[in-house]
């Protein structure tokens, strides 16, 4: 598989994650890695750091991952998540200031014809605004 | 084993008590937290806390056998990771970068305080007067610089969280109410409070 940008989808709601992934998959199958998680350690609504560490780890490439995320703590936490990556990968996982679902399937789209990074990222944010 | 329980006793002691005051000014106003944050949030920083601060009364003796310097820097990470809210990064951070402040040369409650709530407002990118826990926060690192003496922090602390109602949200998720967050307590300042307070009483209990 050629490498690609990978996307991490980080909602409060565990529900809204699998959902949002699931339409980013339907518009890019099996080309763009794509992981999701959504939910408190509890599994009630909310963010966990290490639930979003580990789905970075599990798409990471070197082309680095796209994160989106829903409302404030998503980001707080994914911030804080990515300061615990690798330093070398730290520069390469980027959180995108858009929608989570439609800012997912917008990055995952520009990521399937094989666009860098910031591309992506600007795909993503420009969409909106 | 008996040599080890009777290692550095002073300092044990106190972050011990530091814990068991912060996880109980936590467990007992879990209600009143998330009650102030369902008036104009999501309503779970009680639960929240209770969780990351659980979470800190189950490794006590663990972070109790630390230097009060690896105790705050263990806490805080323990909160980040526990927390599930955006309470935990800041609240972690907070620790963290006050741990991390213990650690140097020259230390003072002071410098603790200064790089703690720089980190806060980093990782929040915030600053005090947008309804936060940095509006305890700053008030009680400003009235410590001027040499505030420390049962007079509490009542700094508290008059803090009473100046939050007014103020109307631009950060955090009150701020999607924009005026209708006016005329509440900040719930993150109104733990802020509790938490200082419980530090504050603790350090109390070592004066003459």
């Amino acid at each position: 598989m050629t490498e690609r940008v990978s996307i991490v989808i980080v909602s409060h709601s565990p529900e809204v994650a699998r959902g949002a992934a699931a339409m980013v998959r339907q518009m890019v199958g099996k080309e763009v890695k794509v992981a999701h998680c959504g939910g408190n350690a509890d599994g009630g609504l909310g963010t966990d750091v290490s639930a979003i560490k580990r789905c970075i780890e599990q798409v990471y490439g070197p082309r680095g991952v796209a994160v989106l995320v829903d409302l404030g703590g998503a980001e707080t936490n994914s911030e804080m998540a990515i300061e615990m990556l690798p330093r070398e990968w730290q520069t390469n996982v980027v959180i995108c200031e858009a929608p989570v679902v439609e800012g997912a399937v917008m990055a995952a789209t520009e990521a399937a014809g094989g666009s860098s990074l910031d591309k992506v990222r600007a795909t993503a944010e420009e969409f909106f605004r | 084993m008996i040599a080890m329980q009777e290692a550095p006793v002073a300092q044990d002691a106190l972050v011990a008590r530091l814990i068991d005051a912060a996880v109980e000014a936590i467990a007992d106003n879990v209600d009143l937290l998330s009650d102030l944050d369902r008036a104009i949030g999501d309503g779970d920083h009680g639960i929240n806390m209770l969780r990351g601060f659980s979470a800190i009364a189950a490794h006590r003796d663990e972070l109790a056998a630390m230097s009060v310097a690896a105790a705050l820097e263990a806490a805080g990470r323990i909160l980040v990771m526990n927390v599930g809210g955006a309470s935990g990064p800041l609240y972690g951070s907070l620790l963290i970068a006050m741990g991390k402040a213990a650690a140097r040369e020259g230390a003072s409650l002071q410098s603790i305080l200064d790089e703690g709530v720089a980190a806060v407002k980093k990782r929040g990118k915030s600053d005090r007067g947008e309804k936060t826990m940095l509006d305890v926060l700053v008030p009680v690192q400003v009235a410590c610089a001027e040499g505030t003496p420390i049962e007079r922090l509490r009542v700094v602390a508290k008059e803090a969280l009473e100046a939050t109602r007014p103020l109307m949200a631009t950060k955090g998720r009150a701020a999607y109410l924009r005026e209708r967050s006016i005329g509440h307590l900040d719930p993150g300042a109104c733990s802020s409070a509790l938490l200082i307070d419980a530090a504050c009483a603790t350090f109390l209990e070592d004066e003459p």
